[in-house]
Order: structure tokens, then sequence, then C-alpha cells
């Protein structure tokens, strides 16, 4: 019986420990390190076989030089700043987006909802790096949205839309309004119609029991849905490369770069390292959000 | 009391549209006969044949669908495993930590997960190839399947498993006789859900990817930084187009085996 269980917490245990914490301790360890033109392109490397005194030499080259440089080069500190901004921005924009949608959801006729739901669902489920494409092809000079709106004569030049931030705006919205969407919907299907009704019998428009009774207890779930948009935006790689700009700086962006382009593997390992630490502080104010709303249903 | 005003009907129609419109463009555009993607031509099937001509295309969808279904059926197994550690291990040592890393994955960058897997192969020195692709694209993905399994397990009457215990059989036969049964629609959407992850999934891949192991997205992803082309197109057409057909099966089923459960559970009260 004790083995069998030892057995059953172990196996997952080893898993995740082998390949999800192991690999941020070296992410650290690579971090405080130099870069070096060699194979692997960093320096030092441990060698055990030199015993006690190799361990010494080993540390004693570690150093935080390149959390330094960090906060020296412009690039970088401007990459987390324009980060944090744009994903501010986008989630914001998810929100006016997806609360109209969520209410009109939690309104329709019960007997719509599962298929509205799954209207939601569906296009989460379509590959992330298609619904980006997709905005490719709409968004460019002769792309459709020019055209519709040059032959309609709403405008004589050509929007420059792709490439810009404007660009990576709209990929936000449109690939992370699920996440948005759904959250918003729980908790707003699960309101009591009664409360509105109320409100609207003792004299209230629908417009300000709108605002003084739905989104107020909307809350918890517009919490949520915003920490689940922030969240991956932050560190967002896929949407800045197709469709923003040369000037749009994503911290993911950089990361990728400096991995591949530049292959300074120290200074993209302290750069993850500084994202990891920026990103705790959303991600520890969400769990609190889902825990208390998981008391308040109890 | 609900009802559908003015202000509801055009948020819903106004938000599906914008959630729609621009796959519905990009399919009818795969048929489109110019290699101008902009340009209406006329109605062609061409680019569908040239895209299985492709060879490159051809190699990395096979790539890709390998490293899924190995990927996902070790997530599902592992991460059904950590779900019932979770909600029946009870108290063991490092259990916040446990929980901690089912979680963790969930909100962890890609970039991140990329670069840190990608760093212990090179220092355990393994060759970055399939092998890779699928340890990392299982190791994310059995978090998710754990969450799934894990809200299924919660609400799941326990005293049935007691009453099978009681009756003699092992710690096993009851899982394999009771539990997995009742917990199967959850395991089987996770291994859904670690599926279609792994095809999606661009970034961890092109970490841990090696030469020889290109996959889809991969692929995808160093065409479309050139620019919108038709044979693009035409292979998102496909893989929409599979997606949607799965989704809406698999959508048709559960709701036939809920209403069959609700069935026989309405026989047995009588």
């Amino acid at each position: 019986m004790n083995f069998r269980r030892i057995s059953l917490i172990s196996v997952p245990y080893l898993w995740l420990l082998v390949l999800f914490m192991v690999p941020f301790g070296i992410v650290f360890k690579i971090s405080i390190s130099d870069y070096a033109i060699s194979i692997p392109p960093y320096a030092p490397t441990l060698e055990i076989s030199n015993g006690w005194v190799g361990i010494k030499a080993f540390l004693s080259k570690l150093d935080f030089e390149n959390y330094v440089f960090l906060t020296e080069d412009d690039l970088y500190w401007k990459a987390y700043i324009s980060s944090l901004q744009i994903a501010i921005f986008a989630t914001a924009l998810t929100l006016l987006v997806s609360f109209p949608i969520a209410y009109g959801m939690a309104n329709a006729p019960d007997a719509w909802q599962p298929t509205l739901m799954m209207l939601v669902i569906l296009p989460f489920w379509t590959s992330f790096l298609i619904r980006v494409y997709a905005w490719m092809g709409i968004l460019s000079q002769e792309g459709f949205l020019n055209q519709i709106l040059m032959n309609t004569g709403a405008i004589s030049e050509p929007l420059i839309i792709l490439n810009t931030n404007w660009a990576v705006y709209i990929g936000i919205v449109y690939t992370y309004c699920p996440f948005m969407i759904l959250p918003i919907y729980a908790t707003l299907e699960k309101l009591d119609t009664s409360l509105n009704e109320a409100a609207i019998d003792l004299g209230c428009s629908r417009t300000s029991a709108f605002w003084l009774i739905s989104v107020p207890l909307a809350k918890p779930g517009v919490i949520a849905g915003c920490f689940l948009v922030f969240i991956p935006t932050l560190g967002e790689f896929v949407i800045p490369s197709l469709l923003g700009g040369s000037r749009t700086l994503m911290i993911g962006k950089v990361l990728y770069e400096e991995f591949f382009a530049n292959r300074d593997w120290p200074l993209a390992s302290s750069v993850a390292v500084v994202l990891l630490m920026i990103l705790i502080i959303p991600i520890v104010l969400y769990q609190r959000n889902q825990q208390k709303m998981m008391e308040d249903e109890q | 009391m609900r009802r559908l005003t003015w202000f509801n009907t055009t948020s819903l129609t106004i938000g599906f549209t914008f959630l729609y419109l621009p796959m519905v463009i990009l399919i009818i555009y795969s048929f489109n006969d110019s290699r101008l993607v902009t340009v209406w031509a006329g109605f062609s099937t061409k680019w569908y044949g040239e895209l299985f001509e492709n060879e490159a295309f051809l190699d990395a969808a096979w790539v890709t669908l390998k490293v899924a279904v190995v990927s996902s059926t070790i997530a599902t197994g592992l991460g059904t495993m950590a779900a019932y550690v979770m909600v029946r291990g009870g108290r063991f040592f490092g259990r916040t930590l446990f929980s901690g890393m089912i979680y963790a994955p969930l909100v962890m960058p890609e970039v991140i997960t990329g670069l840190s897997l990608l760093l212990l192969f090179i220092a355990i020195g393994l060759d970055r190839g399939m092998l890779t692709i699928v340890l990392a694209h299982g190791t994310f993905s059995m978090c998710y399947v754990s969450v799934v399994v894990s809200s299924r397990l919660v609400s799941f009457d326990r005293s049935l498993e007691e009453a099978a215990l009681d009756l003699g059989s092992s710690p096993f036969e009851a899982f394999r006789l009771i539990t997995l049964p009742i917990i199967a629609p959850a395991v089987i959407s996770g291994w859904l859900l670690a599926f279609t992850l792994s095809l999606d999934d661009l970034v961890i891949a092109s970490f841990v990817a090696g030469p020889g192991s290109t996959t889809l997205p991969i692929k995808i992803f160093s065409s479309v930084r050139l620019g919108v082309s038709p044979e693009i197109n035409a292979l998102s057409t496909i893989l929409i187009m599979l997606v949607t057909i799965g989704t809406i099966t698999a959508s048709l089923v559960t709701k036939r085996s809920v209403q069959r459960r609700q069935m026989e559970e309405q026989m047995a009260n009588q």
C-alpha cells in the first residue's frame, strides 16, 4: 500500500522537479555567468573533475553583471516598460470588447447559451498562430480592411496598421478575448436576475441598473479575466513579431532575439529571470482572487 | 427573466462577427486563383494541390502529429496521476511545492519555459529532436490535464470508491473499475486539450526542436514571417476545418452521453 502511494506521488513529482524546477535553476545559474565564444556559449562551466578547487573557481566567476547591464542598457528597461504599457492597455481594450459580449451571452435565452459558449470556445481550440496570421491579410496596406474603406470612400490613402502597435493591440484583443469573456460570463450567468428587476421596479433605469447592479457583481469575473489576459500578454512573442513593427518593443520578443539572433544566452537568461520576478506579483494577486471567489461560493 | 434587448443583440452580433470574420476571410482567400493574396481573381483550389505536393509541409505535419499523439498520451497519464495525488493524496512532504509546480506552468510565459527546457537539455547533453519536443510538451500539458481531471475528481462521490474497497477490491482495482470510468470524460477532454496544445505550440517547440524535427507551427511561422501566402491560407483552412469538425463532434458526443446518463438516472429513480 505504502509503496504504491509513494510511487504514485513520486512519478509526477520527479517529472516536474526534473523538467520544471531544475531548468529554472539552470536559467538562474546561466544568468549569472558570462557570455563566451564557445559551445555552449557561456562561461564558466563547472569542472567537477577538479574537485573542490574547480567548484571554488567556478563560483568565484559568477556575478550579477548581466542584471546590472539590464538596468544600464536602454533597450532592456524600455522593453520592460513598453511591455507593461502594451499589456495594460491591451487588457483594458479586451475588457471593453469582451464585457458586452459576455453580458449579451448571459442575457440570451437559456436555449442559446450552450451554443454561444461553444462559439466562444471554438476559436480557442483553433491554432493561435493561424488566428494571428489571419489579421496579417486584413490589416496590411493592400489588405481587406483598407480595400473596403477605400472602396466605400471612407479614406483616400490606405491606413498603415500592420507593423504598428495598433496591430499588436488588435491581435491581443482578438486572441485573448475568450479568456476574458468566459470568466465574466460565468459570474454574470449566476447573477440573480430578480436583483435587476427589483432595481427597475424601484425606479432605476435599465442603464443605471446595469452600472449599479450587474457591473459591480461581475467584479470577480472581471478581475480573473484581466489577469488571464495580462499575464500571458506580458511575455507574448508571436503577436509582436508577426503584427508588430520593428519599433514594437516587447520583452518576449527581445528575449527570443537575444537568444537566437545574438546567441547571448546569459543575457537572455537574466531577461527571463527579471520577467519572472515581475510576473510573480500579478500571479499571486490572481491566486488570491481565485481563492476569494471559491470562498464566496461556499 | 432573460430577454434579448437591442443592446444584447447588437453586442452579440458585433462580438461574434469580430471573432469569426477574420477566419472566414482567410478561408475565402484560400480559394483565390491569384498569387496576390489581396486581389480576387476567381475561384480555384490550386493552392490545396500545391500544398499536398510540398514535401516540407507534409513532413512537418507528420512530425507534429507524432509529437502530439505521444506527448498528449504521456501528459494524460502523468496529469491524471498528479490530479489523483492532489485530490486524494492527503498530506505528504513537499505538497505545497507540488501544487505550485502544477499551477506555475499554466501562467508561465512560453519563452521562459522554452528557454529553461532547452538549457536543461543542453546541460544533460540530450540532442534536440522529437524526443525533446515530446518531453517539453508532455511537461506543460500534464499541468492542464491535471487541472481538468482534478476538477472532476473533486466533484466525485468518494463513497463509491470506499464501498468498492469495503467489498474487498484492491486500491488499484477500485481505481480501475470505479474511479477511472467515472472520471473518463475528464481524462478524454484532458487528452484532447493536451493534443491541441501540442499541435498549436510554436514558441516552446522552436526552442527545443532540432534541425531534423521541424514542426508545422515552426514551418508556418518561418514562411509567414515573410508575408501572407496562399499556401498558408489553404493550410490554415484545413486546420480550421479539422478543429471545427472535432469540436462539434466532441460536444455532440458529450451532450448525448449526458442525456443518456440523465435518462438512466431517471429510470433508476423510478
